[in-house]
């Protein structure tokens, strides 16, 4: 973090600045709450936006990059909300529940609350539970320890309107998996703060998907933050999908804690958003602890796209397999950092960190980062990055049985991209993301 | 008008400008099976790879008329599609890519450039296991990525199974009977006699006589420092085995 005091804001902090003045009498919960949120304001005051000289954000300088502010959305009009759920859903070949929150607000009518209490799942949006008296409300405007000071996840705690928090019982089995839809509907360019949690209790299991979407053309922003737990001998799927439209900047942060025997399937999806930056802080806390973590990051256009992760093992026998796959294509400028942080009680951990990269064109960029720091002895830990082209001898293999140039392209990317939705546990919900992947493969300009 | 005219070509390799075809002169009529032969190193795999359109080569003479077209101006899937079909000395393994996906995308590639429609899913998989069973390959063969983890056997019998199903006009094998055993030698010989026609020519690249006995062609060319240095009747083939490629000067680089 930067340590030099800083007089001059610019323009974009000094609307920030001014936004939260006029939301604060309005923003949900109890008093304690709107004191943790000036402190989260103080906090991302005093920091500002994030730059290049901050070390967890030295791909993306938001300082340069967000250079407006665009005024927070208000609470959204049905008819828009039913249009963009329809225009955008993703999944619309799997059952499951759906929770919605539009323009960083819940709503009640199109979601599937009372259908998840009756399966003994705990529902309240971030709203409501704000407004609860009870201690534990305080720690969901908490930063994630891994993340340490982070401007951009203090300034979500700050101005977070809604969202959800599910608790999934001990030993509840969850028959479907459940959605959180996030969706912008706005004609105008407008900002959204949006802060869920999910709690799988001891030996429940739960397959969360989370979701992103909006308009092309419209320079939108938002700011999502997700925090999860996996109680003991517990089981999660989750799948972060973020198929933002091209002119919008999307910064989302989400924290894991996975307890003692239970073991947490993560997928990340980026396609889309002009700007997008996904961090996470996942924490294996229980002995047996395990994680998969996947992702595919497709990048075009003048995208630029920033994926940082911490995988802490902090407990013994402990077991992390990463893969992500970047694509970048056109102007497009990537980068991805991950990094295994392996705690001295640790012992017999098992990590693995794989990024892969292909550079479509001479124009696009994109810096891998993996990087280990162990402090146990008795560890096999492992990370490698590759950057490369697309295999000039398999097109021309594919070529010369007639396939034209850019399909054969096609195929070689959806092959490469394929291989991390395999991670997912779920073999259906893997099969309704791939659609995703093909939309862009698609869609993407040259 | 022949199916094949190849005049005086001169290829060089682009990375360090070496020649490897010196004009080369070959016409092959309708019909028609046509051996190369020729020393390691001659040129057989380039002239290959420039019919197809590798990249990585360069033409700096000469020319190729395909049914009286240029085909050097076309791009390698066009060539298929118009009826080239090059059966590769070394198969390339496609992990991730199912064999299935593949073998109907390039069915369906084929039928688009004629102005066809796609191949019904109970159509193609009757036309490849129809194909697949005389070159006794297995389902779980077909069901891998490309090429990936087969033996070198079996890649070749999946070359062959392409050609069977994309039905070309002009079938280059490139040593396609190396690494075969003496039963997949005789399955994939018979899959190519199948395919044997009036209207079907083949350039079949190989070192050993023994697949001319299968495969009988109607003339036997030999290479040499990329040129066509002898041209005869199958007997060639014979006389080669005797006597090796010492009267032909060395290719040793
Ligand atoms: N892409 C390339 N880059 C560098 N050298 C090449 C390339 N392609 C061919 N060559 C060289 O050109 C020469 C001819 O090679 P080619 O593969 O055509 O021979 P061949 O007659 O098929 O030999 P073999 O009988 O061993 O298959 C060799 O010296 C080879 O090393
Ligand atoms: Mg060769």
């Amino acid at each position: 973090m930067s340590a030099e005091p800083r007089t001059l804001k610019t323009e974009a902090e000094l609307a920030l600045a001014e936004q939260y003045r006029g939301a604060r009498a309005i923003l949900p919960g109890s008093a304690a709450v709107a004191r943790k949120r000036d402190e989260a304001f103080a906090t991302f005051e005093r920091l500002g936006l994030p730059h290049r000289r901050v070390e967890a954000w030295k791909y993306t300088d938001l300082r340069a990059l967000m250079r407006v502010a665009v005024p927070v959305a208000d609470p959204p009009n049905p008819v828009a909300v039913t249009a963009a759920l329809t225009d955008a859903d993703a999944l619309a070949g799997i059952d499951r529940y759906r929770l919605i929150v539009a323009d960083g607000h819940f709503q009640e009518s199109q979601s599937d609350r009372q259908a998840l209490l009756a399966e003994g799942v705990e529902v309240a949006t971030l709203a409501e539970f704000l407004g609860f008296d009870h201690p534990s409300v305080l720690d969901i405007l908490a930063t994630p320890p891994g993340a340490g000071e982070d401007a951009i996840i203090a300034l979500n705690a700050a101005l977070a309107t809604d969202g959800v928090v599910l608790i999934v019982p001990p030993g509840t089995i969850v028959s479907k998996p459940i959605e959180i839809v996030h969706v912008s509907t706005t004609t105008g360019a407008t900002s959204s703060y949006s802060r869920s949690a999910v709690q799988v209790g001891a030996g429940a299991s739960a397959r969360l998907v989370v979701t992103r979407t909006g308009p092309l053309g419209i320079g939108y922003q938002a700011n999502s933050v997700l925090g999860l737990s996996v109680g003991a001998g517990g089981r999660a799927t989750v799948v972060d999908i973020a198929a933002d439209g091209d002119r919008s900047q999307h910064l989302a942060s989400f924290s894991a804690r996975v307890a003692e025997g239970a073991t947490l399937d993560h997928l990340a999806l980026r396609a889309g958003a002009g700007l997008s930056r996904l961090q996470g802080y996942f924490s294996l806390e229980g002995e047996g602890a395990g994680l998969t973590a996947s992702g595919a990051n497709m990048l075009d256009a003048k995208a630029h796209g920033d994926v940082l992760l911490l995988i802490e093992h902090a407990a013994p026998a402990t077991t992390s397999r990463l893969l992500y796959r970047n694509v970048a294509k056109d102007d497009a400028v990537g980068a991805f950092e991950g990094r295994i942080l392996v705690r001295p009680v640790a012992q017999k951990t098992d990590g693995r960190m794989m990024v892969n990269t292909l550079l479509l064109s001479d124009s696009a960029e994109f810096a891998a980062k993996p990087e280990l720091e162990i402090y146990a002895d008795d560890v096999q830990c492992g990370h490698g990055a590759t950057t490369g082209q697309i295999d000039e001898t398999a097109v021309f293999y594919l070529q010369s049985r007639g396939v034209p140039r850019k399909e054969a392209e096609a195929l070689l990317l959806k092959a490469f991209l394929a291989e991390p939705l395999a991670g997912v546990g779920d073999p259906a919900l893997a099969a309704a993301v791939e659609p995703l992947v093909d939309a862009w493969l698609a869609g993407a300009p040259e | 008008m022949a199916l094949l005219e190849i005049r005086n070509l001169h290829a060089r390799i682009k990375d360090d400008g070496r020649e490897i075809l010196r004009g080369v002169d070959l016409v092959i009529e309708r019909g028609q099976v046509h051996a190369v032969m020729g020393p390691n190193g001659s040129g057989k795999s380039t002239l290959a790879y420039v019919l197809a359109g590798k990249d990585g080569y360069e033409v700096t003479e000469g020319q190729v008329l395909f049914d009286g077209e240029d085909l050097l101006a076309l791009e390698p899937e066009e060539r298929a599609q118009k009826g080239v079909f090059l059966a590769f000395q070394y198969p390339v393994e496609i992990p991730g890519v199912a064999g299935m996906t593949f073998l109907k995308t390039a069915i369906n590639a084929h039928r688009r450039a004629r102005g066809e429609g796609d191949l019904s899913t109970p159509d193609f998989m009757r036309r490849v296991r129809d194909a697949s069973d005389r070159l006794q390959m297995t389902q779980d063969m077909l069901r891998r990525p490309i090429n990936t983890g087969f033996s070198g056997g079996e890649k070749k019998r999946n070359e062959i199974l392409q050609m069977t199903l994309l039905e070309p006009k002009l079938a280059i094998l490139d040593e396609t009977d190396s690494g075969l055993d003496i039963d997949a030698l005789r399955i994939v010989s018979n899959g190519v006699n199948a395919l044997r026609d009036p209207e079907r020519s083949m350039l079949v690249i190989t070192h050993y006589q023994r697949l001319l006995e299968h495969i009988v062609p109607d003339f036997v060319h030999v290479m040499s420092a990329g040129r066509v240095v002898r041209s005869g009747g199958k007997e060639l083939a014979l006389e080669l085995e005797a006597t090796g490629y010492a009267d032909y000067g060395s290719d040793a680089a």
